[in-house]
């Protein structure tokens, strides 16, 4: 396959980016959209041009880190999943593919294609967590869970954090991943003590951040690779009114 | 406290709980309106007259220009915000699947507004004695209106852009009110779908008889 890439290129932060177009030639349907980038930046670096930069870790969409905004979709065209699983059997040959890199406030450039999203890290840690002394794991069933209710917290225990609903979202909002943030605490029993505090920290760091309200489009919810659905985010909201 | 009461899930639910009053208060009006349909002038003069008198109403009619002023000044800042929160676009325009018309909430609000304040000037500025007309005789003012074909069309256009806002608003607000889940969530869109059509087209189809007839 042939392709035509126009890639956002931006030194850092601070600096203004423009868009680079590369031809790259050789690319086989069966590899991933990260191998052809690979591949686009040993081609590259053989020519003694500047790779491109971009994210990714894991190559089994678990790990969150290889966002990117492919042709006006995060993660590319295909649903439910990111952009290393993303297969370039989903594109013409001779196609251009324009890549740019999340667009919101709280992910500011890192370099090109590469956006800090430590904002999403720091609602984590306001409150994205349970307070239980350290020591030996209690006995599994000591504590009745009602299936539907872990089945829907692990379903909203799938997300990665990697940031494709807010890039999806009009309003560049963080609700669906902060939503299935809190349902995974909210659903279960050992999430209920602090369940309060919880969800009012989120959201006041979630505004703190910088990132927009909810619309109710659903944008965020047909971008998400792992499917966190948009009902999470009404119990979001349940949540936090109860925690009034 | 402050962070709690102006934070986005907190603007939303205000929004939410507004846009709702506001949903009640269409059917009633509506009512009135489709006493336009009689040849008799007399019962929606006097529906109108006792909307216009009745002491509960009056109470009602504060309440509800409060909430017009709140549901418009949260949609604009909330707006504002959502816009400031993405500086800089995207090139290539955004293909992500959203709900039907969920995206254009501010564009067919406004429009409503538009349409709102040419409506005062119509009907309330009459009542306040700044537009010359007879506030006892509504009736005539808005048969007279109605035979202008450029206002008939223009209302026409407004109560389309109100369906589309309609049909996204009250699935939104009972989703920001916490009201839904994936049981409900099928049944609230398909009231949502009847409302937006049945109200829009129950307004539109009063200038299409007086035309008619």
């Amino acid at each position: 396959m042939k392709l035509k890439l126009k890639i956002w290129k931006q030194k850092n932060a601070a600096a203004k980016g423009r868009f680079e177009t590369y031809d790259l030639d050789g690319v086989a349907p069966e590899m991933s959209f990260v191998e052809m980038l690979a591949l686009l930046n040993q081609t590259l670096i053989q020519q003694g041009r500047e790779p491109v930069a971009f994210d990714h870790d894991c190559h089994e969409g678990i790990c969150g880190s290889c966002g990117m905004y492919i042709n006006g979709y995060p993660h590319g065209p295909v649903k439910g999943l990111t952009t290393c699983l993303l297969s370039m059997r989903h594109f013409k040959d001779g196609e251009t593919i324009v890549i740019e890199p999340w667009r919101a406030k709280p992910f500011p450039v890192v370099k090109d294609l590469i956006v800090d999203r430590s904002a999403l890290d720091k609602i984590q840690v306001a409150g994205g967590f349970i307070s239980v002394s350290a020591g030996a794991a209690p006995e599994a069933n000591a504590l009745p869970v009602r299936k539907h209710n872990s089945d829907l917290a692990f379903d909203s225990a799938v997300c990665i954090g990697c940031g494709a609903c807010v890039a999806a979202c009009k309003n560049a909002s963080a609700m669906l991943f902060v939503s299935a943030k809190i349902s995974q605490y909210a659903l279960l029993p050992q999430g209920r003590p602090e369940a309060k505090e919880r969800v009012r920290a989120m959201i006041a760091e979630m505004d703190k951040q910088g990132f927009g309200s909810c619309s109710n489009t659903g944008a965020c919810e047909s971008q998400c690779p792992k499917q966190i659905k948009l009902f999470n985010i009404a119990r979001l909201n349940r949540e936090y009114y109860k925690a009034l | 406290m402050n962070k709690i009461l102006f934070s986005a899930v907190s603007k939303k639910f205000v929004m939410a709980l507004a846009g709702l009053f506001l949903l009640l208060f269409l059917p009633v009006h509506l009512g009135i309106n489709l006493m336009l349909l009689k040849s008799d002038p007399e019962p929606f003069n006097s529906a109108a007259h006792f909307m216009a008198t009745f002491p509960l109403i009056k109470v009602v009619e504060v309440l509800l220009f409060l909430t017009i002023l709140i549901h418009i000044t949260y949609g604009i800042f909330l707006q504002i915000q959502n816009w400031l929160s993405r500086p800089v676009g995207y090139k290539v325009r955004n293909k992500s699947e959203t709900g039907a018309f969920s995206r254009f909430m501010i564009w067919t609000g406004g429009s409503v507004l538009i349409f709102l304040v040419i409506h005062f000037f119509n009907f309330y500025f009459i009542k306040l004695g700044l537009v010359e007309g007879d506030p006892e005789n509504f009736y005539s003012v808005a048969w007279q209106l109605f035979s202008i074909p450029g206002y008939a069309i223009l209302y026409w256009i407004c109560f389309l852009l109100l369906g589309f806002h309609l049909y996204h608003a009250l699935q939104s607000a009972f989703q920001t009110l916490g009201l839904s889940n994936e049981f409900w969530k099928p049944v609230i869109r398909a009231i949502s779908l009847i409302y937006a059509i049945a109200v829009p087209v129950g307004f539109a189809i009063i200038p299409l008889v007086i035309w008619l007839f």
